[in-house]
């Protein structure tokens, strides 16, 4: 168990991961009838739920850290988009076809090294889920590993459209690997991942995917940071009205 | 078909759990709690049931989740409650285990068999979380001149197959 000093800031970790994968998961269910085939519209429920899932359990973590009777509903519903602390990449649009499986890639790829450490946590809870999520995040990468081959070195449109995600997306990933205060306090307790550490891997892998793919890696000049401490993009008020309308305008309601 | 009755070390290890529990007609009862998705699963078949326990006359009923997603679980839940409420246990609580996580390896002999009949390809062993891309027999006819349509299927569990030679498309439960 942790150090009583280490409850509010594993709270607010389990809070950070949840909304990461609830804001993707929501995200990408926006695909579901908008596929460009069947089998894809289902893969993309398939993942989006396996995300929302992920943030069931960390939301049901920080309620149980929390003790104050919120439930995983409040964490989820109620609160605004200033509350949230997802990382930037998660929320932006689902864009066209290559936008989202670049993301997703991008996502894939980081998530495969991040709970490949989050399983050896001191916090039993957090290995746990991190052990459960790593199988499902394997399986997603396969998928959207082949599809940026297959987007990139496909044809003139296709590549065209997967390079424009690529440069759109390339200036949201070095948000991955800040660390603050909080993280790099619970990453020397063993409870947290040192993400910074993570970078070198994952720009190793991305550089080979992307090469592969016949894809232009980006200069990276640029880079927007702000979904840790609760600076969003517009995008995620729109996605949270969505989301939490019924909620909303039925508090409180079960069906 | 006919098939080598092995069984891994963790389905040996549940059985074996089951076989020295103290309360042998709580596991017999929840056998008839099935997945929802795929009624010819029973909940031990599939190894969501990982444990049962009675602690001062109240049973504790331990399952743990497929997949992070899999909405099956609430009426799992559901299920696991009404069928102790009917047999008048009605001191019990059903928690849910994270760790260790679930794998296909723990679904049951009997289990395999059952989905192959209900028309659903049981998990083959191999590589962990990778579906082949062909010769998964096909739950029908049993051949192995089939094809992977897609590693997505209608449920998080599940990959979309089609059979070469009787043409029929088919589930298979992925191995995880």
């Amino acid at each position: 168990m942790n150090d009583t000093d280490l409850k509010p800031a594993t709270l607010e970790y389990a809070l950070r991961l949840g909304d990461d994968s609830l804001v993707l998961g929501h995200r990408i269910s926006e695909w579901v009838s908008h596929g460009p085939f069947l089998e894809e519209d289902i893969a993309y429920a398939n993942v989006s739920l396996d995300y929302i899932g992920r943030a069931r359990m960390f939301y049901n973590y920080a309620a149980e850290l929390a003790n104050d009777g919120r439930t995983e509903d409040d964490f989820a519903y109620l609160r605004d988009a200033r509350e949230f602390r997802n990382l930037l990449l998660h929320e932006l649009p689902r864009g066209d076809f290559a936008y989202s499986q670049v993301r997703q890639l991008f996502v894939d790829v980081f998530n495969t090294g991040f709970l490949a450490e989050l399983i050896h946590s001191k916090d039993e809870t957090l290995a746990a889920i991190a052990a459960k999520a790593i199988k499902e995040t394997r399986y997603h990468l396969r998928r959207s590993h082949e599809w940026v081959l297959r987007l990139g070195d496909g044809t003139e449109e296709s590549h065209q459209r997967t390079q424009t995600a690529v440069d759109a997306l390339w200036g949201y990933t070095p948000e991955l690997f800040d660390m603050d205060a909080l993280e790099q306090r619970l990453a020397d307790a063993g409870i947290g991942v040192d993400t910074a550490q993570l970078k070198a891997q994952w720009d190793a892998q991305i550089n080979e995917i992307l090469s592969k793919a016949t894809l232009e890696i980006p200069a990276g000049d640029w880079a927007v940071r702000g979904g840790r401490v609760g600076f969003h993009s517009e995008n995620l008020g729109h996605l949270l009205t969505d989301m939490q309308s019924v909620h909303r305008a039925y508090p409180g309601c079960q069906w | 078909m006919d098939a080598i009755p092995l069984i891994s070390y963790e389905q040996y290890e549940r059985e074996q759990q089951r076989v020295h529990s103290a309360c042998h007609e709580i596991w017999d009862l929840l056998d008839q709690v099935k997945d929802p998705e795929i009624p010819a699963l029973s909940i031990w078949d599939l190894g969501v049931l990982r444990d049962i326990q009675v602690r001062e006359g109240r049973i504790v009923v331990s399952i743990t989740p497929t997949y992070s997603g899999c909405p099956a679980m609430d009426v799992i839940r559901s299920d696991i409650t009404d069928a102790l409420t009917a047999a008048d246990y009605t001191d019990h609580e059903v928690r849910t285990q994270l760790a260790p996580a679930w794998t296909t390896d723990w679904m049951s002999a009997e289990g395999r068999k059952n989905l192959r009949n209900y028309g659903v390809a049981p998990p083959q062993n191999g590589a962990e979380n990778a579906v082949p891309e062909r010769r998964v027999a096909c739950p029908q006819c049993g051949s192995e001149n089939t094809q992977r349509v897609s590693e997505f299927g209608s449920t998080a569990c599940k990959a979309l197959f089609q059979c070469g030679d009787c043409r029929e498309p088919f589930d298979y439960f992925k191995r995880i």
